[in-house]
């Protein structure tokens, strides 16, 4: 049986892994490299290094980073932040990442995404949706969530699966930070609209979360940051956890 | 010395770093000269079928694959092609495994994409790994099952996810991606 993801997510400034709350209030967390090994052995099941840094100052991802990256784990990861064309993730690719995400980039250019769907297949297309409650509805926000967009979540959504994105990664800026809990009902609403895997990031605090995630919406990943890298939760015991209530997860022998 | 074949399919730094983890060399390379003297030869690829075919062809190695006598092991986008017919593309492939490769119902998610168990039958690829592990996957189509399968997985329906027949090894998952599992089938193969 597929197994439910739990995905750690490093946000990487100017090489080192770093942390905020609501996408602001940066602080360090750390080496990326050394988290991305502990992670590996501690289980997760795929990695996220997104480069927030990137979209702000204008410039591409560590492409060098990512080559080191690729040496050091033998899971599957996504590389995400400053990707603004099909060149740009034919570097990311060609040094090691399995995947790519976009986000700001999609929106202003959804072609984008069956661009890169078209060279490098769909299973290498994440798209990021950013996304917030703006009265009753989910907006898509973008350039690390400091710009609100004329589009409705649901709607972006289908487009994006339309296009040929192999996944949706789901981050609710409501909630990201706040250690409060997923945003349960964008995240059931999208990940039962599209027929491509949803990964749920933002407000995971509890293991208690991610039981709910998995169990209230179509989620096949969580995804969080802090929790992990402060080993709040650690990850075998995460598992060891989700595994007791019945939620089908990797555990390594 | 281990040829991992080059052509337009994806990301092939990843088996190339997994292989050098493991202790040995290897060189991506599209040479024929050089496929046909590697001790072991290494198939790999994501991308699409047609595309990925087209290219092989232009090259004369869609023939080259086929006439290769030492342990070949072919891996995701790899595996399909070694398969007789692809309806991504509707691609006639190369046929070392005869069955088709067939697009996934979409009475679920699609792309089958995560960590998921497969069965084991005998064969020296599988030998001492422990078969309670996962392995990681992402694809959208899969191979059916045919008499050369030795290993099945389970998604949406039954699939062939491991084949061997002759010296020609194959993977749906990706070995180089799975972690511990994933390192020890690599190096069953390369101890082949």
């Amino acid at each position: 049986m597929l197994k439910k993801r739990i995905i750690p997510c490093l946000d990487i400034a100017n090489g080192r892994t770093v942390k905020g709350i609501n996408f602001v209030d940066l602080i360090d967390a750390g080496d990326p490299i050394e988290l991305a090994q502990k992670y590996v052995e501690q289980g997760a099941d795929e990695l996220v290094f997104l480069d927030i840094a990137a979209t702000i100052e204008n410039r591409g991802t560590l492409v060098e980073l990512v080559k080191q990256i690729a040496k050091e784990i033998n899971i599957p990861f996504t590389v995400g932040g400053g990707i603004n064309s099909v060149s740009d993730v034919s570097k990311i690719i060609n040094a090691g990442a399995d995947k790519i995400s976009v986000n700001s980039s999609a929106v202003k250019n959804p072609k984008l995404i069956s661009d890169i769907a078209q060279e490098f297949g769909n299973q290498c297309v994440v798209v990021a949706i950013d996304t917030k409650l703006i009265g009753d509805t989910w907006k898509v926000f973008v350039h690390g969530g400091r710009t609100e967009t004329p589009l409705k979540t649901l709607d972006w959504a289908k487009e994006i699966e339309t296009l040929g994105a192999g996944e949706i990664l789901l981050t609710s800026m409501n909630n990201d930070g706040t250690k409060a809990g997923f945003a349960l009902d964008i995240t059931k609403q999208v990940s039962e609209l599209v027929n491509i895997p949803v990964i749920a990031s933002g407000g995971a605090g509890t293991k208690e979360h991610f039981i709910e995630v998995f169990e209230q919406t179509k989620a096949t990943g969580a995804l969080a940051a802090s929790i992990f890298h402060y080993g709040e939760i650690p990850i075998p015991e995460l598992k060891q956890y989700l595994r007791e209530q019945i939620i089908n997860v990797r555990i390594t022998n | 010395m281990i040829a991992i074949i080059k052509y337009n399919a994806g990301n092939v730094t990843s088996v190339q770093n997994a292989i050098s983890n493991l202790g040995y060399e290897s060189i991506i390379t599209d040479d024929p000269a050089l496929i046909r003297a590697a001790d072991k030869v290494i198939f790999p690829g994501v991308g699409e079928a047609s595309t990925a075919m087209n290219y092989l062809k232009e090259r004369e190695l869609d023939a080259l694959i086929k006439s290769l006598q030492q342990p070949t092991l072919g891996i995701c986008l790899g595996l399909q092609l070694m398969c007789k017919y692809s309806e991504e593309g509707d691609t006639t492939c190369l046929g070392i495994f005869d069955t088709p490769v067939k697009r996934f119902p979409e009475n679920d998610i699609v792309p089958h994409m995560g960590w998921n168990n497969f069965s084991s039958a005998q064969s020296p690829i599988f030998k001492d790994v422990d078969l309670n592990n996962d392995v990681y996957y992402v694809h959208s189509y899969y191979a059916e099952i045919n008499e050369h399968t030795i290993a099945t997985c389970d998604y949406i329906l039954p699939f062939g996810t491991a084949f061997q027949k002759d010296n020609f090894y194959a993977m749906q998952f990706h070995p180089e991606k799975s972690a511990t599992v994933g390192y020890h089938l690599l190096k069953n193969f390369l101890e082949l």
